[in-house]
């Protein structure tokens, strides 16, 4: 459904792009799927896209800029502020962040910032602290609000699950490109959006929307599913497992 | 060499954590405590969900104490009225330690509770214990014993309450009331805090009923034992944050590392095991009075709830 609601929202860019001969922009994963097994250590895919022009296409004094933003499944984010009460720190504030992605990295062709205006960049949503604007607290309502927001953007980044990399989109020809895409270890199982922006000279020409999930499979899926849905007796397996390690240690090492 | 844990949902190296649980299981074999109040940071230091640490480690220290309870069984020392009597007030105070912390973490201060708990408990307890073996180590070093003799009769007031029981294995001639009011304690702070208790429970017999140490850790052992089965099987109902493999991973190198400390512990003179269990005691007390008191290198942090499914 939302899927669908995006197309309809892309549709006018696409009826424009028939008329006009704007771009269009083809885009693809090496992957759909992440798969999670007992070895996983995280992964890496890759985004490639190709800018598709015709003959009756405009020429163009700018070069092309690529800006793709990957999101991952979305919770509600806390974050939290230490203050001095009295000789001790502790938790004074909090703010909610609800419906924000757990994982979120942006990756342009060149610096954003030359590529258009901050107002031009928070309009159109584009950059880690843009991206989300339009979720509850994601603006800035007051000069505190921002400050959340920016630590929670920077600790997300020192967790690898944020990032920005200004050069991340290498073109390969002049319509060819392709970005990698890290996906941390501890990046959330769920679906994944990337969206793909195609800018000339601060102008937004077409835009493009993939998707991937990250899974888990074979026996970490079974494990974690009984942990679920046969909790009882995940638990007493578990307790069984703990206590005949036990006694087999014990029977072990006997010496007396 | 890496493994991917299937609930905690993230990669951890294998050799890291036997190497962590081995160290954890010699200590847990050496004093007869549980090892949950050394092993539950460790795990979230390493970036293990709260939730799931506090839950598997529940099952480690089950298993540990299994492989100790049988040892101490063997060897005779290990007094199972008393233990029952334990049991039974562990599992009252566990009740009320659970509607605690739900009330505590509805008012938003349960973090707070917990560290300012760690701080003042492991503190006051280590504090005592090492004042205690320090004084009788001076008392060794003058030339008298290491504490005073004990006299038929002289008895503190509370164990001559009304409901006296005799346990042959302790030596114990005493009122049922102040243990199981010690176990209800136990338990209580066990559920607040996630940790058997067993640091808490082994001072206590020693110094307030006066039972030998060598059947002292073999109870507690018992008692953390059938605390910890409950806890972990409560967790995985309630909550589903019991990561089998982790668990799996803790215990191998928790139950080896358990007997190696069960032996050491026959070779350790009362006093230094004593004076080495407060040192232990403080030193995790002061870890998080540091938390505590010093300011934070970054005032700001990310909660990321655990995921719903």
């Amino acid at each position: 459904m939302r899927r669908f609601l995006a197309l309809l929202a892309f549709l006018p860019i696409a009826l424009a792009a028939a008329t006009a001969r704007a771009e269009t922009l083809i885009a693809a994963m090496s992957s759909h799927r992440v798969q999670i097994t007992s070895n996983y250590t995280g992964s890496q895919l890759t985004v490639f896209g190709l800018v598709e022009r015709d003959g009756r296409t405009v020429a163009r004094g700018d070069p092309y800029d690529i800006i793709i933003t990957v999101r991952g499944p979305r919770r509600m984010l806390l974050v939290r502020q230490k203050e001095r009460v009295g000789p001790i720190w502790i938790n004074r504030t909090q703010r909610r962040f609800p419906d924000s992605p757990v994982f979120l990295h942006v990756a342009s062709s060149r610096p954003i910032s030359a590529m258009m205006s901050e107002e031009a960049a928070q309009r159109d949503r584009i950059g880690l602290a843009n991206a989300e604007r339009t979720a509850g607290n994601w603006i800035d309502l007051d000069p505190g609000s921002a400050r959340f927001r920016d630590s929670l953007v920077r600790i997300m980044q020192s967790k690898d699950l944020y990032g920005y990399d200004e050069r991340g989109v290498t073109f390969l020809s002049n319509a060819l490109f392709s970005a990698p895409v890290d996906i941390p270890a501890t990046a959330p199982t769920g679906s994944y959006t990337v969206d793909i922006l195609l800018y000339a000279g601060g102008v937004p020409l077409a835009r493009q929307q993939t998707s991937f999930e990250v899974i888990k499979t074979g026996i970490e899926q079974r494990l974690a599913s009984g942990a679920y849905d046969w909790s009882l007796l995940y638990g007493l397996m578990t307790v069984l497992m703990a206590l005949f390690l036990g006694w087999g240690a014990s029977v072990v090492f006997r010496r007396d | 060499m890496q493994i991917y844990l299937p609930i905690a949902e993230l990669p951890i190296s294998v050799l890291m954590v036997l190497g962590l649980s081995g160290a954890v299981g010699f200590i847990s074999g050496l004093f007869g405590v549980g090892g949950g109040f050394l092993l539950t940071p460790l795990l979230i230091f390493l970036d293990i969900p709260p939730a799931v640490a506090v839950a598997t480690v529940a099952a480690q220290v089950a298993g540990s104490s299994m492989t100790g309870v049988l040892t101490y069984l063997r060897r005779k020392a290990l007094d199972l009225k008393l233990g029952g009597v334990l049991v039974s007030g562990g599992i009252v105070g566990t009740v009320l330690g659970v509607l605690f912390f739900n009330t505590m973490r509805r008012l938003g201060q349960l973090e707070l509770v917990i560290t300012l708990s760690y701080v003042t408990l492991f503190s006051i307890i280590g504090g005592l214990m090492l004042y205690d073996a320090l004084r009788a180590m001076l008392r060794v070093r003058a030339g008298k014993p290491a504490r005073r003799k004990r006299r038929g009769g002289m008895h503190p007031w509370w164990m001559g309450l009304p409901m006296r029981m005799r346990f042959h294995r302790s030596g114990l001639y005493c009122s049922v009331v102040p243990i199981a009011l010690l176990a209800v304690v136990i338990g209580f702070i066990g559920a607040v805090l996630g940790v058997g208790g067993g640091f808490i429970l082994v001072p206590g017999l020693i110094y307030f009923f006066r039972i030998p140490p060598a059947v002292v850790v073999g109870t507690s052992l018992f008692q953390i034992l059938v605390t910890m089965t409950g806890a972990t099987v409560l967790h995985a109902v309630t909550n589903q944050s019991v990561d089998i493999v982790l668990a799996t991973l803790l215990l191998l190198g928790g139950v080896i590392g358990a007997q190696f400390g069960g032996r050491a512990a026959r070779n350790l003179n009362v006093e230094s095991f004593r004076m080495l269990l407060a040192l232990l005691i403080l030193s995790v007390g002061m870890r998080f009075a540091i938390e505590l008191f010093i300011p934070p290198s970054d005032p700001f942090s990310v909660v990321v709830p655990e995921s719903a499914r």
